[in-house]
């Protein structure tokens, strides 16, 4: 079931099409790698949907426009996104950024009020990110890929129920890969979870859907066997080394 | 030392303690004339707070905050010269600059100021509500760093013109002379050491809301939107807002020492108000530390000492000393002498990790 819907998304930098005519659907259940050369798109797209840059189209959530809202209006309507380099605030502890993350929606009053006890939400949520020992860690002195668990985390607390994750695996060891993808699947269950990614590997493992952009468009959508036997996504992605290509078709 | 502050029964500790020095100690210890600069040094530590909250904790740099103890100062100083005139002329005396200056007539906005409760509602509202529109048209356009630094030090020397060329208002003598505050004699040592108790409250009440508001939640989000204020947004928050809380609270904060200045000092004007007072209270809190609590407090103290105290012998090397003081604290101790403590923990026992590791 659709609960993102994107329909012919242009994004336009002085002259240069950056997005030329993008549709895109996120169902819950599902994750669904965003793929592409460099310079294809990906993340402007995502910038597109949670409103950092113009763009002309639609963006539909639940059945509500979001074009031309503002940043914080889309992220409480239920989108949160992470960023390549993970966004954490660096100077709280592990705790005060989940709590951050889920307090959107706080009253003037509880904010000006002392915190007294984690609120449950924040308290499961480490446990599933695996930081519950780390509650108390300022985030600055947490490992790579803890950072980038914490992100995840705090678009969880925060109730969104469409998460865009812009290369959630950068940098990160195979273990960590193999627990962040895990991650991404459980968390999908009731939720839609897109991922921009470069990871061949792990998005063959991961991806319930992939969508292959190309200098602004969409290339190929389908399950990972159809998009790695589309012929063209072999010559301008996929084919680029002739192993590859053996690999995605053996995949 | 400061985990212990940090619990329940250190903060009352504390707030004992420097309750203890400020009504206890200091008037035993103090001549009349060192309390009353000791009064005026608590008003420039009433702004320091709010600095160090909109600045240490919420990234502006407001190099402007003359402006708002300007208004508090001004504010309060009108209603002494209207308090002071119709002492001595009765209901609707014109003010005796406003004489001198060839105004027959109480201006007519001035006339509400005859009262003392409309004077403090003034005190409390006005300057907050500029701060207010002013924050929600600078921040909502996402004006920051430098670009906020510059404007607001601008806007102050705009204030202090602005007030030079009104002859309502003493113009580039200020407003002075003062006899009476709320009905005390000025004159009389019993209610200067008055005036400086109410400056020591106000100070300990600043500081205890400015400590509730850094351990609320609400400090928390300043924290993160002054170190990541996109990343805010991305999480449903208006980043805005949280700035301009921070920014009106501080401009509170300085026009109620503007207005506990007035009757200490006896005379406001524009060359109090204007952009090198309102760099000296950045010079105070950078000194101290901007994102400790009680940071801006010691800096603004010490700076308002050493100048007074450096002018008394050198009268022409404060300039200088000030200068290198600056320089020092920004390139030696960038955490001000409220991190002196922790710097001197970490060269203690960086020898010892050196010499585990040889």
């Amino acid at each position: 079931m659709s609960v993102l819907t994107c329909k012919q998304i242009e994004v336009d930098f002085d002259g240069f099409r950056a997005v030329a005519g993008v549709d895109l659907s996120l169902a819950l259940g599902e994750v669904h790698f965003l793929i592409g050369p460099n310079g294809a798109g990906k993340t402007t797209l995502v910038d597109a949907i949670t409103g950092l840059v113009k763009y002309s189209g639609s963006v539909v959530k639940d059945g509500v426009e979001l074009r031309g809202r503002k940043v914080h209006h889309i992220a409480r309507a239920g989108i949160g996104r992470t960023f390549q380099t993970a966004a954490v605030f660096e100077n709280l502890t592990v705790a005060q950024n989940l709590d951050i993350a889920a307090g959107a929606g706080r009253s003037a009053w509880s904010l000006l009020r002392r915190r007294r006890h984690l609120p449950e939400g924040v308290v499961d949520t480490m446990d599933r990110i695996g930081l519950a020992a780390h509650a108390d860690t300022p985030a600055g002195i947490l490992a790579h890929g803890q950072k980038q668990w914490l992100e995840i985390g705090m678009l969880l607390v925060g109730d969104a129920d469409v998460l865009l994750l812009d290369e959630p695996i950068a940098g990160m060891g195979p273990d960590e890969r193999e627990t962040t993808g895990r991650l991404l699947h459980d968390i999908a269950a009731d939720r839609a979870v897109a991922v921009v990614e470069h990871d061949m590997d792990f998005m063959r493992a991961f991806a319930s859907r992939v969508t292959v952009l190309h200098a602004g468009a969409v290339l190929a959508s389908g399950s990972v066997e159809q998009v790695a036997g589309d012929a063209r996504v072999q010559e301008v992605y996929l084919g680029t080394t002739e192993k590859e290509t053996a690999d995605a078709a053996t995949a | 030392m400061t985990r212990f502050l940090q619990t329940r029964t250190g903060t009352w500790t504390g707030f004992a303690a420097a309750a203890l020095v400020l009504f206890g100690l200091a008037p035993l210890v103090l001549s009349g004339f060192r309390l009353g600069l000791l009064a005026q040094f608590l008003c420039y530590a009433i702004v320091a707070v709010g600095i160090g909250l909109a600045w240490g904790r919420g990234g502006m740099l407001t190099l402007g905050q003359g402006v708002f103890f300007g208004m508090g100062a001004y504010l309060m100083a009108m209603h002494l010269k209207m308090a002071d005139a119709a002492f001595e002329g009765g209901p609707g005396a014109v003010p005796d600059f406003m004489m001198l200056a060839g105004i027959r007539e109480v201006p007519a906005y001035w006339a509400p100021f005859a009262s003392p409760a409309f004077t403090i509602a003034a005190i409390l509202v006005l300057p907050t509500a500029f701060a207010v529109l002013l924050g929600f048209a600078v921040f909502k356009r996402r004006v920051k760093g430098a670009y906020f630094a510059i404007l607001s030090q601008a806007l102050a020397g705009a204030f202090a013109i602005l007030l030079i060329g009104q002859q309502s208002l003493g113009g580039f003598n200020g407003l002075s002379r003062f006899r009476y505050f709320f009905g005390f004699t000025l004159a009389d040592p019993v209610n200067q050491q008055m005036l400086y108790f109410i400056a020591a409250a106000v100070l300990l009440a600043v500081v205890a809301i400015a400590l509730q508001l850094r351990r609320s939640r609400y400090g928390e989000l300043l924290v993160a939107v002054r170190d990541a204020e996109e990343r805010v947004r991305f999480l449903g928050y208006d980043a805005a807002n949280v700035k301009v809380v921070a920014y009106a609270v501080a401009a509170l904060f300085a026009s109620v020492a503007g207005a506990v200045f007035v009757p200490i000092v006896g005379i406001i004007s524009p060359a109090s108000i204007g952009i090198v007072p309102s760099i000296m209270f950045i010079l105070g809190v950078a000194i101290g530390g901007r994102a400790s609590l009680i940071g801006p407090v010691v800096g603004a103290l010490a700076v308002a000492w050493a100048q007074t105290a450096l002018s008394e012998q050198f009268p022409s090397a404060w300039t200088y000393a000030q200068g290198l003081l600056f320089i020092v604290v920004i390139a030696l101790l960038p955490g001000g002498i409220a991190s002196i403590a922790a710097v001197a923990k970490r060269s203690r026992t960086q020898p010892v990790t050196v010499e585990a590791a040889a």
